[in-house]
């Protein structure tokens, strides 16, 4: 095994692995914004994926492309989603609290099993 | 390697119709507009995983387009929501709250 | 001038990385010569709208706002490992917080990196800017430490105004 074949091995791995742990954060973020409870805290599931998700897939997508101008257009994606998502998600978060919706201020907690089998039960 | 992208293009579409199922849910407009900025990235992040499985270059400006459309369509919507109309100039933005009474700068 | 000429090249490596044609010679010349045509209309449009300056074209802090930026990968690497951890746990286990973050800063370029900065980490969000401060909204309570912000505030101060005179 030569050095030309060790590094297109390590490549691969490097590709394997980001895009995996990419497709992960992706799916997470969408659980959450499903499980969370309220507008604000749904925000920050979403804003798992728009930044290292999305980052970590593209830099997958990189390592496997063999030309540069793929290269190049997927790392400008890359960076255009990198600029915007913050923007667009202080947008969201900016309009909903300019329109006067309250964060749920709340300790979400998991419940007390005592509390599960008698719901008038106070904590 | 076309295994594990097409792996990763399935996730994204499950991604996908989690995101759709809570722009139908709601409850807020604001959870339906998070929604869709949500679901344009990993439409992008499809595209471009459907580019290196196709071997298909263009998807991958169609992407780019994409992000940018996403994000003025996520601006617009926010923007309209809030005034009731496009037409309204950035400059009378900042007046119009100044009347409304939010006026903070 | 020097802003006209900065726009100019990045526009220039854009065209390129977006068409991948550059000989004159084949059936692509048209595309070299619309490439002229369409970078000289952005580029004078762009001096007679008078936008060319230190924010638009943010060539002097380029430098430092790539080494802030390799800060703030890391940042966000960490900070993405704890709301995956939040999220994915068994039983919703959160304390959402709305906290208002002190701002002091020189520029509105660095203003706009900080609060982006802020948004771009997980678990914490900028709801709102005023003059002073900016409001945060954060996941939970373990993500509103004060020191945290402050060090993000100081180094994109320094990233993007260079350090200052006084101690």
């Amino acid at each position: 095994m030569n050095w030309v074949e060790i590094g297109q091995n390590l490549l691969f791995a490097l590709s394997v692995g980001s895009l995996t742990l990419g497709l992960m954060l992706v799916l997470a973020g969408a659980i959450g914004v499903i499980r969370m409870p309220d507008f604000y805290t749904r925000l920050h599931a979403a804003g798992v994926t728009d930044t290292l998700g999305a980052e970590l897939i593209i830099f997958g997508l990189i390592l496997q492309s063999g030309d540069w101008q793929t290269m190049a257009k997927l790392a400008l994606v890359g960076l255009l989603l990198f600029l915007t998502s913050p923007t667009a998600t202080h947008a969201v978060a900016n309009a909903a609290h300019r329109a006067g919706q309250k964060p749920d201020l709340a300790h979400f907690r998991p419940k007390h099993p005592r509390e599960l089998q008698d719901p008038e039960a106070k904590a | 390697m076309d295994t594990l992208n097409f792996i990763v293009a399935l996730g994204m579409a499950g991604a996908m119709a989690i995101m759709l199922a809570r722009l139908f849910a709601g409850p807020t407009l604001y959870d339906r507009v998070l929604a869709a900025n949500s679901f344009g990235t990993k439409t992008v992040l499809f595209l471009l995983v459907f580019s290196a499985i196709a071997g298909r270059q263009d998807a991958i400006d169609i992407a780019l387009l994409y992000a940018l459309i996403n994000f003025v369509a996520t601006i617009a919507i926010l923007k309209f929501f809030r005034y009731r109309s496009l037409e309204i100039a950035l400059a009378q933005m900042s007046l119009r709250r100044a009347v409304e009474g939010e006026f903070d700068e | 001038m020097v802003y006209g000429l900065g726009l100019t090249a990045v526009l220039v490596v854009l065209w390129l990385v977006l068409s991948g044609s550059y000989t004159l010679s084949g059936d692509h010349s048209i595309l070299l010569v619309m490439t002229v045509v369409s970078l000289a209309a952005t580029v004078g449009l762009a001096v007679r709208m008078r936008i060319l300056d230190r924010e638009t074209v943010p060539l002097a802090p380029l430098l430092p706002l790539l080494t802030y930026w390799s800060w703030l990968g890391r940042e966000i690497v960490a900070a993405n490992i704890a709301v995956i951890r939040l999220i994915m746990k068994p039983d919703v286990d959160i304390e959402p917080r709305l906290v208002r973050v002190p701002v002091d800063l020189r520029s509105g370029l660095a203003r706009c990196v900080f609060a982006n900065s802020i948004t771009l980490t997980p678990g914490t969000v900028t709801v709102d800017i005023e003059n002073d401060g900016f409001l945060v909204h954060a996941l939970d309570n373990s993500f509103t430490a004060p020191e945290g912000f402050a060090e993000m505030a100081l180094r994109t101060d320094v990233a993007s105004d260079g350090k200052r005179e006084e101690a």
